[in-house]
């Protein structure tokens, strides 16, 4: 009988909780405006020709044809894989528009003078400081607007010390033996599916690089901004550390509201030579759909990073909030001898979202370290996956890996999961693999109740403390960004 | 041509042969595996659950199966050596596929204890036969289908309700046979309400110059209340493999304890489902495997919690040394109707040689909020400087290893019920990590002999 009480008492908490995720998790999605801007839009449909337009219209030499028609051709023998923990409706690729771009008066705008009012408009809604004067925010910011690069800041600045940043079409144009050099070396076009589509259509995206020996004096700054509706948005980041160079990349993204799907299929390179750190930063919040789960982005991206030098470290950090399906791994390979390879992850689903992510750690190189952090939340009726590899080659000798992955249950009707790959084939690795998935506890929310904290701030309070190993990894500019989205998303549930 | 092929045709060859001295419940889900393996292959490495075995690979060569039943002898005294001192069990031996009884078991058996071959459970007890022959194991597999296709008999336990079994009950799977052979073995455990008892069984390979291969199909049904411990020993030969699917469901207040333990083998795969049914259950779930040579020890488990307020322990431990390989697939599953559920796992592993390879891959599935689950995973080496310690206090390398590789292992013995078992296992453990082994005959043990001066097993 006892036993029933208890249950029923917890039904009624269920209930209370059930209010206060509900009153919270409606928070509205700030970045689904649409902007009414002219754009170029290409019919829908994907063939030779569609692949050769793109690459005409960007004025790319005979190589990067090629490669993309290469790629477009292996693409074609591939089918899209099912393994996934993702329930994804079946996808026609050939109902997609593969280029938009915003109508430019010229070509490309010389200054800010020459953009266009309302697309400076746009990124001022979302808080980018594109504008010179906002500058003295110390970022340097390229705009990736549907399909093209439409402004980068600060370059002048970063050119006097040798940092190359601006849109990969610009440096196909200007520094082609580099981007001949380093594309597709990480990410092969024959990797998966999303590669070879993305290798063959990708419009546009950043390209950073960093010469020897120079520290980056500020963070570089990516946002990517989907505005056109049917479209689908594919651009390929390159990011290349030269000797003991480094760099600090954030990476932002919004979405307009939609009731339509809208496929985002990206590519992120990293390069990193010897002794040089490269610190990746994402906090992705594509729009995520309805509260029934229409429309929102899919978000299919390859994102990779080689520490080919010695001692080469790379970072990456994401939070991921957005997106109908998040399914990304963003990996390391650690070649280098005593390379490092870190990943800190924070993912939030809500509602009918779903996301199966995590990252690949592989171990080549002697003595190579690898930490991942990931920290799941699952809210509503959605759907979280941690899925990662730790691969420790049979000559990489003393090698070290920690895992921690922890699941934060905030509803019944959600699933939170993992599915961590340890493979061992040397004898003197030591790879350590942790994990725990649980609710906020009755015991802390009363402890918060009992010192005047209301249930839904200490819930707040315990999300916010949760996920603060990430977040602490974060560029200043961005955690308090992510602290903000963590809290639109989710603020104040409780389990 | 896929593997399982040949052990269609074979079937369809020889359907009446089959079905001649088995009984109806077997017959009757003939055709449903039949049906079932139709356009199917055995899995291989790389499948999604198979990662790094490939069955399809193990059912290949050309085993032989002994359809038309024909007897074959084995001296069941010179491989069955590794008995339990101090402890008498109820004893009946498997040769190849054939159950039989060792003198007086039946005897010996009280309460309407069955302890036989399927084929005679069939006439004494039918309608339980009838009620569990494979409800448990699904046929989706393939590796079930083809052995369900293929069982002629197997051993049947039933335990009536309320009857606790005192003396454990052992099984011992002896290999015996001149040619290569494929033995389809079949278990069949239903513990009534109330009702407790233990199981050891212990695999053998007597023809170790031959080449076996074991399919084996378990299904255990736990009613109300029972209390099972099943205790599962492989001391196989190089060139033995092994299919083991054990499936489990318990009912309201039940508790089960499955430990599988693999010491010498040739490649063996393990595969643990178990479904916790019934509300207040508990299960534990351990597995250690010793792994040299060449030997490939694969084991995969899933607990699927269906109920509320239950709790599940897994433990799996490997030393993996030589060229040897190991892989843990492990999954906790809790459903939506599961709430209040504990469910814990933990893999370690040790990697003593650097041609020793390790594959882990524990998940996680949760589709409810009010739970604690956690799993872990290591892999490693052997402590060094505890090794330090113990050189600079003058014990010698090898023993030194051998100690703290006992060690390692010592919490998958400890969750052992018995303590005549956990003894004699700890024992045997230690003895797998000295290297004694095959001292007495096929037995790689070697515990016979000399634990014979001071004691003497009770039967």
């Amino acid at each position: 009988m006892d036993k029933n009480k208890d249950l029923d008492e917890t039904k009624h908490t269920e209930n209370n909780t059930d209010d206060i995720i509900g009153k919270v998790t409606s928070g509205e999605y700030k970045y689904g405006f649409t902007t009414d801007i002219p754009t170029e839009i290409l019919e829908h449909g994907l063939n030779e020709d569609v692949v050769r337009f793109i690459s005409a219209k960007k004025g790319e030499p005979e190589w990067l044809l090629d490669f993309r028609l290469k790629a477009y051709r292996h693409w074609l023998t591939l089918e899209m894989p099912k393994w996934a923990h993702l329930d994804i409706p079946e996808i026609d690729y050939q109902a997609i528009s593969y280029y938009a771009a915003p109508k430019a008066k010229s070509d490309a705008p010389k200054s800010l003078d020459e953009v266009d009012p309302q697309l400076i408009d746009t990124f001022n809604k979302l808080g980018i400081p594109l504008e010179e004067q906002k500058a003295l925010s110390g970022m340097a910011v390229d705009a990736v607007m549907d399909s093209v690069s439409v402004k980068t800041t600060h370059r002048e600045k970063l050119a006097e010390m040798g940092v190359i940043f601006c849109s990969i079409s610009e440096a196909v144009k200007d520094y082609p033996d580099l981007v001949k050099r380093y594309l597709g070396r990480v990410v092969s076009y024959r990797d998966n599916f999303f590669a070879a589509l993305n290798s063959a259509v990708f419009s546009d995206g950043s390209f950073v690089y960093i010469p020897k020996g120079v520290r980056c004096p500020m963070e570089l700054s990516t946002y990517f901004r989907i505005n056109a509706g049917g479209t689908g948005q594919f651009e390929r980041t390159l990011i290349v550390a030269d000797d003991d160079s480094y760099v600090s990349y954030l990476e932002g993204c919004t979405a307009p509201m939609r009731d339509e799907n809208q496929l985002h299929a990206a590519i992120v390179e990293i390069v990193v030579e010897e002794r040089a750190e490269v610190k990746y930063s994402t906090v992705q919040n594509w729009y995520a759909g309805d509260k029934n789960g229409r429309g929102g982005i899919y978000n299919f991206v390859t994102k990779r990073g080689l520490c080919r030098g010695h001692r080469a470290k790379l970072s990456w950090t994401q939070v991921e909030t957005g997106s109908a399906i998040t399914w990304k791994y963003p990996s390391c390979i650690l070649a280098g001898d005593e390379s490092v390879g870190e990943f800190y992850s924070v993912a939030v689903t809500n509602n009918y979202q779903q996301a199966d992510t995590g990252t690949k750690m592989i171990h080549t190189g002697k003595n190579t370290r690898s930490t991942i952090v990931s920290k799941g939340i699952s809210a509503g009726h959605s759907q979280n996956s941690y899925r990662g590899l730790v691969k420790i080659a049979p000559n990489a000798d003393g090698c070290r890996n920690y895992t921690q992955c922890d699941s934060l249950l905030l509803s019944s009707t959600c699933g939170a999961h993992t599915f961590p790959y340890i493979d061992v084939l040397n004898d003197t690795a030591v790879v350590e693999h942790e994990a725990t998935t649980s609710k906020i506890s009755e015991d802390q929310i009363f402890y918060c109740n009992q010192r005047g904290i209301p249930t839904e701030e200490a819930v707040g309070l315990i999300v916010n403390g949760y996920a603060r190993e990430v977040m602490n990894k974060l560029p200043m500019e961005f955690a308090v960004e992510a602290q903000k989205l963590l809290q639109i998303t989710l603020e104040g549930s409780v389990g | 041509m896929k593997s399982i092929d040949q052990y269609i045709d074979l079937f369809t060859r020889n359907r009446e042969a089959f079905d001649k001295d088995s009984p109806e419940a077997m017959n009757r889900l003939r055709m449903a595996a039949y049906g079932s393996l139709r356009g199917k292959s055995l899995p291989e490495k790389g499948d999604e659950g198979y990662e790094k075995t490939s069955l399809d690979e193990m059912f290949s060569p050309d085993f032989g199966i002994n359809v038309n039943r024909v007897d074959m002898t084995a001296d069941i005294a010179a491989s069955f050596r590794c008995d339990v001192p101090n402890m008498s069990t109820l004893l009946g031996v498997c040769v190849n596929d054939s159950f039989h009884p060792v003198s007086g078991l039946e005897q010996r058996l009280s309460d309407g204890v069955v302890f036989t071959s399927i084929r005679n459970a069939a006439t004494q007890i039918p309608h339980i036969v009838e009620a569990y022959y494979g409800t448990l194991a699904p046929l989706a597999r393939p590796e079930v289908a083809l052995n369900t296709l293929l069982a002629q008999d197997g051993v049947m336990i039933y335990i009536p309700d309320g009857v606790t079994v005192e003396k454990p009950l052992q099984l011992v799977n002896i290999f015996a046979t001149p040619a290569p052979v494929m033995a389809v073995r079949r278990l069949l455990v239903v513990l009534g309400r109330n009702s407790s008892a233990q199981l050891l069984v212990c695999d053998h390979t007597q023809s170790a110059a031959t080449d076996c291969l074991s399919s084996q199909v378990v299904e255990i049904a736990l009613g109300h209340g029972a209390r099972f411990d099943y205790y599962d020993i492989e001391e196989s030969s190089p060139l033995t493999r092994r299919s083991s699917n054990l499936f489990a469901r318990q009912s309201k207040n039940s508790n089960l304890l499955v430990n599988g333990i693999t010491l010498t083998c040739g490649t063996t795969r393990n595969d643990y489902s178990i479904d916790i049914d019934g509300t207040d259950c508990e299960t534990t779930l351990a597995g250690m495997a010793v792994g040299s040579d060449n030997m490939h020890v694969d084991n995969s488990s899933i607990i699927r919690h269906l109920a509320p307020h239950c709790n599940s322990r897994q433990l799996f431990k490997y030393v993996l040394d030589d060229h040897s390989s190991g892989a843990f697939e492990g999954s906790i599953l809790v459903t939506p109707g599961a709430p209040f559920t504990e469910a814990y796992q933990s893999n370690r592993n040790i990697l003593a040689h650097p041609d020793a390879r390790m594959h882990t891959r524990p998940q996680l599935e949760i589709y409810n909020d009010d739970v604690k689950c956690s799993h872990g995973a290591t892999t490693g080496q052997l402590d060094n400087e505890a090794l330090f310690y113990m050189r600079t206090r003058g014990i010698p390398e090898r023993e030194a290893k051998v100690m703290l590789m006992q060690a390692f292992m010592t919490d998958v013995i400890d969750t052992v019920r018995m303590d005549g078992l956990r003894d004699r296992l700890r024992h045997l453990v230690e003895k797998r990590f000295a290297g004694a082994e095959a001292l007495c005959g096929e037995c790689r043990s070697s515990c016979h002999k000399k634990e014979n001066d001071n004691e003497k097993p009770n039967d």
